[in-house]
């Protein structure tokens, strides 16, 4: 290839990271950041199912307004075990520990990330973290709601909420270590000729998400366990019957958890970069603008946290001082969505399934953003807070949004994971299923709210069955196109064709190296002399 | 069966039309660009389709004029939702001065209701349409939410301090209440109804339903008595304790040199917390009653001292609610 020095020599193809060691030890112990990445996504997988299982019951349950299914403290720990192993055991490390681990040092042209052990031990904090919150399920479970709102969680639940804040607690450490190494990696190790502008889209994205892991994990860190205080050896911190202040955990948790939601869909946002610009042969339109986008959201994201607490009984200068900042974060979110769209134009546009995600995303993530500025206006947010049209808008962007780009990557670079083709019209198909299905599933869900549904409602008032049916079908199909996946790729790992190193004809350094990728990644590091997303000096198709 | 699908709820506060055209003017925005984004993404897709393999588009770097255009429009629209939303947002939280004043007290799970007449309900709340209402909330347990779907009135009670909302409701009906924060169990069913009424009909409620002999105020006035307040806050020569008469509303001056406006959450504070905010030349002489008076009866405490600023101006409702009453007995 005409930019780089290393493909010339490729190690033997059964010389790679799958094969440079057998049994479990060789995996368990492994600082190969493509092996932990693998581990990860096991983890994760298992960790969807869960919450999968948690979000069908809680559907099936509003199917009617009676609570006739299971009894109110089953609902309430359905849902918060639900948001809990979704959000902070899937939807937080999923494109990061995955994707990014993965892909970061060989996009950078490096042989590992900066500190390999270190990412070993954030998999096993993680791996910690988790078993700590089965053991919660196995106590009884856990009824706060994943935002953990004191007195109630501190004093009154009497559930195992000790517990589930040690398993957050531990979690959030192998976000920070992960966080850490990203960052120090993307500084310390690009290869020769790789400037910071000529990274791929991705890196910055992930650049941005680390600093946010950084410097926001330790603050929800030391709120929980200032709750495991309150809760265990009864220091008054935020239950006023002990003295304390139950609107300051709100500001705590929500300092935190909002820059969260970007951890969420900023590594969403870089595949979405990626893909665009493979399938439009074209470079990604603004590329600084929407790199600079990534870490005004990033910043932004740190001043916006009061938003949540719009009727929680701040000053109304609060409110608006957290709802003018707000407005402005969607900006830079806009700004991407019309670069990733102007990428597009006079491209040459393919449509394999990696782009079909793509097209899902586009349509999911601009509801759901602009969807959060009837959340970010404050009169408006008074009638709707805390009712399901707010469950409507994060799931357009958890779900809609992190959750297609996070399988955009899957399918994008599951033959460089795996070396392995699979099946693009099963894969097309499910695409399919799950757009309609998520469609039918959360649409309905604003309507219902601005009807005045609040969440976390076990019963509700018989006016508003309709619309759950309606999501309870949606649901339904929903859960239909997440298993397609799970049976087309397993399925290809053991009868899938053999990938070659560019399936996609698509730009930068993983596609240099063969499929899947050698032990160390490069022979040779190699030398970067061309802007990424260089489409134009595309050489002849491969196949 | 689809025909008679609601998707907006009833209007039936001065608020509810107000946020509704927000609403609009958000969707209308919202329906234009996404349909902007999609029909470009649509016809690019089309029209650019990928004819031959060996197809390479010359490359576009971007254009500085497109991202000014589309960071500035954004810009503007968002600053005109901003504004807009926030002139709601203080209509919707600074109550007008006349009106009527209601006490809730949100408990795991039941809201417990007192109007100033005396009159008490559980999970029911009676007003009159063409009043604004105040509502002075505070919780014995956890966080709560007192939601109105209707009104498009919604406020955070709170364990330990008193918030207030406010609202006037324009048609007469029946309407469902909510707790709009998780607070355990029955989060779901801590739910009641709203009844707006026509004022003549408020009246024949409030009277039809007075069990309570006293208003909140009298009923304020009893505790104080037997909790032996007057002996140190008596209007005498030389007492131990300030006068209480004219109190709220007025800026205290605290021993630490600030000055404080003595609202109904200062009130709580000083029977609850006395030495929290000491009065300037007083000692810490004041008992604490946490532990002897629950919320509903601190909220009654609070409308009696309240009712002592009458004496010298009559203009709240406590007054009006309170002597009605009286000349209603005493008839
Ligand atoms: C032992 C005497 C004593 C008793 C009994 C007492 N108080 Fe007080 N109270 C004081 C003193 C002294 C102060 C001023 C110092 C302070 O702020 O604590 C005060 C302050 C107050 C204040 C704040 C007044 C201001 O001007 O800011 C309120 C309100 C109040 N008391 C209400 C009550 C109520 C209601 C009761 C009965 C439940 C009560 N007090 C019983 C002595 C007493
Ligand atoms: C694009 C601009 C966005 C704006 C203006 C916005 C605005 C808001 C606002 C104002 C709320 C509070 C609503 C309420 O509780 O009443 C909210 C809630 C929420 N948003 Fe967004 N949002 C945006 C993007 C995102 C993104 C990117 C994510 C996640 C990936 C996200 C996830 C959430 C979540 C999880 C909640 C609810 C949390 C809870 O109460 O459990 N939002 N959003
Ligand atoms: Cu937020
Ligand atoms: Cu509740």
């Amino acid at each position: 290839m005409s930019n780089t020095v290393a493909v010339a020599s490729h190690p033997e193809p059964d010389n790679n990271y799958w094969t440079a060691g057998y049994g479990l030890k060789s995996w368990l112990l492994t600082t190969d950041h493509k092996r932990i990445a693998i581990l990860y996504l096991i983890m994760i997988s298992v960790f969807f199912v869960i919450g999968g299982l948690f979000a069908v019951l809680i559907r099936l349950e509003l199917l009617t307004p009676a609570g006739d299914l299971v009894s109110s403290d089953t609902y309430n720990k359905l849902f918060t075990l639900h948001g809990l192993v979704m959000i902070f055991f899937f939807l937080i490390p999923s494109i990061p520990a995955v994707m990014g681990n993965f892909l970061i040092p060989i996009m950078i042209g490096a042989r590992d990330l900066a500190f390999p052990r270190i990412n070993l031990l954030s998999w096993y904090v993680f791996a910690i973290g988790g078993m700590t919150t089965f053991a919660v399920v196995l106590f009884g479970g856990v009824d706060t709601g994943w935002t953990f709102y004191t007195p109630y969680s501190s004093t009154y639940s009497k559930t195992a909420v000790g517990l589930t804040a040690i398993g957050v607690f531990i979690t959030g450490f192998s976000s920070i270590l992960t966080g850490l190494n990203f960052v120090v990696t993307i500084h310390k190790m690009r290869a020769p000729g790789l400037t910071w502008f000529r990274l791929p889209l991705f890196v910055w994205a992930h650049y941005a998400t680390s600093l946010i892991m950084l410097i926001g994990t330790p603050v929800v860190a030391i709120t929980i366990l200032l709750v495991f205080l309150e809760r265990v050896f009864g220091v008054g911190i935020f239950d006023p019957a002990l003295g304390g202040d139950p609107v300051l955990f709100q500001h705590l948790f929500w300092f935190y958890s909002h820059p969260a939601v970007y951890i969420m869909i900023l590594p969403s946002m870089g595949v979405i970069s990626e893909v665009v610009a493979c399938f439009s042969r074209k470079r990604i339109f603004g590329y600084g603008f929407v790199a600079f986008s990534s870490l005004a959201i990033a910043v932004l994201g740190f001043l916006i946290w009061g938003h949540h607490m719009f009727t929680s009984g701040q000053s109304i200068l609060a409110g608006m001082v957290f709802s003018i900042l707000t407005m402005l974060v969607a900006i830079p979110s806009a700004v991407k969505v019309f670069n990733w769209t102007a990428t597009m134009y006079k491209g040459s546009i393919s449509f394999e399934t990696p782009m079909i995600y793509v097209f899902g995303f586009l349509g999911l993530f601009t509801v759901g953003g602009l969807t959060g500025l009837f959340l970010g206006a404050l009169g408006l947010d008074v009638h709707v807070h805390d009712t399901y049209f707010v469950v409507a808008h994060f799931h357009y962007i958890m779900v809609g949004g992190a959750i297609m780009g996070y399988l955009a990557a899957l399918h994008f670079w599951w033959p460089k994971i795996t070396g392995k083709l699979y099946s693009e019209a099963w894969a097309k198909l499910s695409a399919i299923i799950i757009f309609i299905g998520f469609n039918l599933t959360f649409f309905p869900q604003f309507l219902v709210g601005y009807l005045g549904m609040p969440r976390r409602y076990h019963v509700y008032p018989d006016e508003f069955q309709i619309f759950h049916i309606l999501s309870t079908a949606g649901a339904s199909i929903l859960a239909i196109g997440y298993a397609f996946p799970a049976f087309y790729l397993i399925w290809s790992l053991f009868r899938g064709e053999a990938a070659p190193a560019n399936p996609w004809n698509a730009k930068g350094l993983e596609w240099t190296v063969p499929s899947p990728p050698p032990k160390h990644n490069f022979d040779t590091i190699p030398v970067v002399k061309e802007e990424a997303y260089d489409y134009s000096r595309l050489e002849e198709e491969v196949v | 069966m689809l025909s008679n699908i609601q998707i907006l709820p009833e209007v039936a506060s001065t608020m509810a039309g107000k946020v509704d055209a927000l609403y609009f003017f958000i969707t209308a925005v919202s329906v234009f660009f996404f349909l902007l984004v999609m029909l470009l993404v649509t016809f690019f897709a089309i029209k650019f389709r990928r004819r031959s393999k060996d197809e390479r588009p010359e490359p576009i770097h971007g254009s500085l004029k497109l991202e000014l255009l589309w960071t500035v429009i954004p810009f503007i629209l968002g600053m005109a939702m901003f504004g807009w939303g926030a002139v709601l947002y203080f209509d919707m939280f600074t109550p007008p001065v006349e009106g009527m004043n209601i006490y809730v007290v949100g408990k795991q799970w039941m809201w417990k209701i007192q109007h100033p007449e005396g009159n008490r309900e559980i999970n029911e709340l009676h007003v009159p349409v063409g009043t604004p209402v105040k509502l002075i909330m505070t919780s014995e347990d956890v966080i709560h939410s007192f939601f109105v779907p209707a009104f498009r009135m919604k406020m955070d009670v709170l364990p330990g301090r008193y918030t207030t909302a406010w609202f006037e409701a324009t048609k007469p009906g029946k309407y469902h209440l909510f707790c709009a924060e998780y607070c355990g169990t029955k989060h779901s069913q801590m739910t009641g109804s709203v009844y707006a009424m026509e004022p003549v009909d408020y009246q024949d409620w409030l009277e039809r339903e007075s069990v309570a002999t006293l208003s909140m105020a009298q009923a304020g006035e009893q505790l104080y008595n037997q909790l032996g307040c007057g002996t140190c806050h008596a209007q005498e020569a030389e007492p131990r304790g300030p006068s209480l008469y004219g109190l709220h509303g007025r800026a205290v001056e605290l021993l630490t040199g600030n000055a404080i406006t003595a609202d109904d959450s200062y009130i709580r504070e000083s029977i609850l917390l006395p030495a929290a905010k000491l009065v300037a030349g007083y000692g810490p002489l004041m008992p604490t009653y946490k532990g002897q008076v629950n919320e509903e009866e601190l909220l009654r405490l609070v409308a009696y001292i309240k009712s002592l600023n009458l004496d010298t101006e009559d203009s709240t409702s406590e007054s009006r609610g309170g002597k009605e009453l009286k000349e209603h007995r005493n008839e």
